[in-house]
């Protein structure tokens, strides 16, 4: 899938091939670090900002370009390898998303490294290319960046911090504190997917599957969902950590209103629903890395949902349900037997159990 | 997943209620005995579906809520030591202890591990033999043939630096204390399903003849709980008092017999102390003598610990159905699923987080509740 | 206490003198000890808690069983439709708990 840096031609005196692990000096602004940004960074990421190599990028906007979305995020991930993707993925696609849901055109990307002494450069090579493949997908540029090396034992691996600016069009007004009663609650596609894919490779957790991590740019997904009507999406939020019952729980409240939702419209992939029973967990709490729910005035819904259906990211996505004047600030879903249960935020992270 | 997607028929569960409704013409209060139904039951709001007279109460049926406080402290100064690496199942690690739970001491620098299975304790132990690894052998009977089975595998391969820190619990004898508790309401039974796949049944007519109790061994899914309390109403109805297998393609009378003999030999009986409620005579399980070695109690001196529980806590009357969650003073006050005095509010099935959570938005249109 | 999942034995191996099974779970695989059930053959469903199988899950009372909950209540429905009608269906967003009391 992806190229490693060629090292086979490269100049002396200290050629990074020299370097199968990551060393402190590479992280030091001297000769080492410049290699590693020379060879390895500004091969992958390709373009003629970063490539002037200045203290910072400077960018030019397109006119009429009024207001500015900003957002930064930082990757911790254990393993830095998980099926169907990397930390190197989530930290580009991560910050994508972000400015995303604010209706937003990401452009640009800043990334900044923390990587402790001994990683293989190897891994690093292949975390780099992977976030040069992402953002070129994501039609994005990765402009300026940062490196230091912490010492062994001090770090995951690697730590990626990303952070990224776009342009919010006029006319836009998405936040979490637009959702209005009567609007429907729209999914993007199924859930659990990325959680219950690195569970399955964790010490102590893991599970032979075939759960892939939905790790993707929303971004042409949301323009898609714009384009039937800007004005009939009041909210947009991909749920990542703490799940779908997060994200309705953060909304409702910021909104003060209530959020109805039908458990048997919820999309689960069959193997992701038996991973979490086989572990005791909720798939409305476990993290995504590639859906969205969309806060849809009612009488939009339908449209939207056919452009989200038309498009690779939203093919199997759904009206899980509305928003209610009722029981303000709460989250509440009808169970598939005709029961209701309240669905509350999630006081840390989701464990599996045995009770 | 094939027997398990089956048992959750929404339409079909609307039909058993409705014959539970048929059935039903006076006020029961009906206790199961099991984390586990516990969560299904409010995951699924089977409660719901059942008609007003019907009160199901929630009994002390988790490991969570009843692991004695003394032994939480102790596996939190275990788990605090330097060189020893923690492994516990996901569910005790936001237990508070007097002051702090697994996770604070996480924080603080401790290896605290969660695992799927004991044996993956015991294969930490092998990978890692200059730390010692202690795992947290909580649960009821369905539990600890997992954790015989782990201590014997540790005994086999020579693992010395593994040891188990043990509160097994046993289902008969709390059975037996709350028919004697005074006060106490409970007119039936559902018996824990995998409990009774591990023990069989046989530990039950004498308690239900003794306290004229029906008990209905039950499963988990939505059919499988709406028809044990089907069973069990028909039985309450009839004045009727044995003890029936509701979960039959689970449960056989004898039980499993391997496992029952690995029990005897890994365990004997003790008293324990169910956190909140007191010492229940003979209802624990602890290591026998002959694997004192691997008994973490004895491994590291953990006495003279002193334990605080919050003099505000009732959960023990939660528990034994005495009260309900919202009757406690401290109720939404001084403990909240943020701050929980007690493990009947840190568990999401626990009935006080449940009632919390649930209470915050309760729209009552059944009239004549029993309260 | 009781997280017990069903599953279908796949494979059977031995592993430090213990039986062991590859089982099952909907499409996630595993590896499960076998030594308390030890009837079991690959095909069979078992119940698993906390990686044991617990027990084998008597596939001819699980169909019975469901042929049953099938029939519940259908008989009722045939012969009785005001009945049924007159059981209405609880009010949207609405969360009804028999159990909590009204707050005063």
């Amino acid at each position: 899938m992806s190229t490693l840096p060629d090292f086979t031609h490269w100049a002396c005196p200290l050629p990074l091939r020299d370097y199968p692990n990551v060393v402190i000096g590479h992280g030091g602004g001297g000769k080492l670090g410049a290699e590693l940004v020379e060879h390895l960074f500004v091969p992958a990421f390709r373009n003629d900002a970063l490539e002037n190599l200045g203290d910072s990028s400077v960018i030019e906007f397109a006119r009429g370009a009024s207001r500015l979305a900003l957002s930064t995020d930082s990757f911790v991930v254990r393993p830095l390898f998980f099926p169907g993707g990397s930390i190197g993925e989530l930290a580009v696609n991560g910050t994508v998303n972000d400015l995303a849901m604010s209706g937003a055109k990401p452009l640009y990307l800043t990334a900044g490294f923390i990587i402790e002494e001994g990683l293989p450069m190897q891994q690093l090579g292949e975390i780099v290319n992977r976030m040069a493949e992402a953002a070129r997908q994501a039609g994005v540029l990765i402009v300026t960046g940062d490196t230091k090396v912490v010492d062994k034992g001090h770090g995951d691996g690697v730590f990626i911090n990303t952070a990224g600016i776009g342009i919010v069009p006029d006319g836009i007004r998405i936040g979490p504190q637009f959702a209005q009663a009567g609007d429907a609650v729209i999914l993007s596609g199924t859930i659990g997917d990325h959680g219950m894919a690195v569970m399955s490779v964790r010490e102590g957790l893991a599970f032979d599957s075939l759960i892939q991590s939905d790790c993707a740019a929303l971004n042409n997904l949301v323009e898609a969902m714009l384009a039937v009507d800007p004005s009939a999406i009041h909210v947009l939020r991909d749920p990542t950590r703490g799940g779908l019952a997060s994200s309705l729980n953060e909304i409702a409240v910021r909104s003060q209103v209530g959020i109805d939702i039908d458990e048997r419209a919820l999309p689960v992939m069959p193997d992701v629903q038996s991973a979490c029973e086989l572990l005791g967990m909720d798939p409305i709490y476990v993290a995504n890395e590639g859906k969205l729910v969309a806060f849809v005035a009612k009488d939009s819904a339908e449209a939207v949902l056919a452009a989200m259906r038309a498009h690779p990211l939203g093919q199997q996505a759904a009206i899980i349900g509305k928003v209610t004047h009722q029981h303000a600030g709460m989250l509440v879903a009808r169970t598939a037997i005709g029961g209701s249960r309240v669905i509350p935020m999630q006081l840390g992270e989701q464990l599996p159990r045995i009770c | 997943m094939k027997y398990l997607n089956e048992f959750r028929d929404g339409e079909i569960a609307q039909r058993m209620a409705g014959e539970i409704r048929q059935l039903t013409t006076r006020p029961w209060a009906i206790m199961e005995v099991c984390g586990g139904q516990t969560h299904s039951i409010i995951r699924n709001g089977i409660d719901q579906l059942l008609p007003p007279e019907i009160e199901l109460i929630h009994g002390p049926g988790c490991p969570v809520c009843v692991t004695p406080l003394e032994l939480i402290d102790k596996a939190l100064a275990i788990a605090a030591l330097p060189d020893v690496i923690f492994c516990s199942f996901g569910d005790m690690l936001r237990v508070p202890g007097s002051e702090k739970d697994l996770f604070r001491i996480k924080s603080e620098g401790g290896d605290v591990r969660v695992v799927y299975s004991p044996l993956d304790s015991v294969n930490i132990a092998r990978e890692n033999p200059n730390r010692r690894v202690v795992f947290f052998g909580i649960g009821f009977e369905t539990t600890a043939p997992a954790n015989a089975m782990a201590v014997k595998w540790a005994h086999a391969q020579g693992l010395e630096n593994f040891s188990m820190l043990v509160s097994h619990v046993l289902v008969p004898p709390a059975i037996k204390a709350i028919m004697e508790s005074p006060g106490n309401r409970v007119q039936a039974f559902l018996a824990a399903g995998h409990v009774c796949s591990v023990m069989g049944l046989w530990q039950y007519p004498p308690l239900a003849e003794r306290y004229r109790t029906p008990i209905v061994a039950t499963g988990f899914e939505p059919l499988d709980v709406l028809e044990g309390i089907r069973r069990t109403v028909r039985q309450l109805e009839a004045g009727e008092a044995f003890v029936e297998n509701a979960y039959a393609r689970a449960v056989t009378f004898e039980g499993n017999k391997p496992a029952q003999a690995m029990l005897a030999e890994v365990f004997e009986t003790c008293d324990r102390v169910w956190r909140g409620i007191g010492v229940i005579p003979q209802s624990g399980w602890r290591l026998s003598a002959k694997y004192r070695n691997y008994d973490a109690e004895y491994c590291f001196d953990v006495s003279g610990i002193q334990t605080t529980e919050s003099p505000l806590c009732m959960s023990g009357a939660v528990l034994q159905g005495r009260i309900k969650p919202h009757q406690c003073p401290a109720f939404d006050k001084q403990c909240t699923p943020r701050n929980p005095l007690g493990a009947t509010m840190v568990s999401s099935e626990g009935a006080c987080a449940a009632y919390y959570n649930y209470g915050r938005f309760a729209n009552v249109e059944n009239p004549g509740v029993a309260t | 206490m009781c997280l017990g999942i069903p599953g279908q034995v796949k494979q059977i191996y031995e592993q430090h003198g213990a039986r062991m099974g590859k089982v099952n779970f909907g499409g996630i695989v595993k590896d499960v000890c076998l030594e308390y059930v030890p009837e079991l053959v690959v095909g069979d469903y078992t119940i698993v808690h906390v990686g044991f199988a617990l027990t084998k899950i008597d596939e001819a009372s699980a169909q019975e069983t469901l042929k049953l909950f099938h029939e519940m209540g259908l008989l009722e429905e045939e012969l009785e439709p005001e009945a049924k009608a007159a059981k209405a269906p609880a009010p949207e967003s609405c969360y009804v708990n028999p159990n909590i009391a009204k707050p005063t």
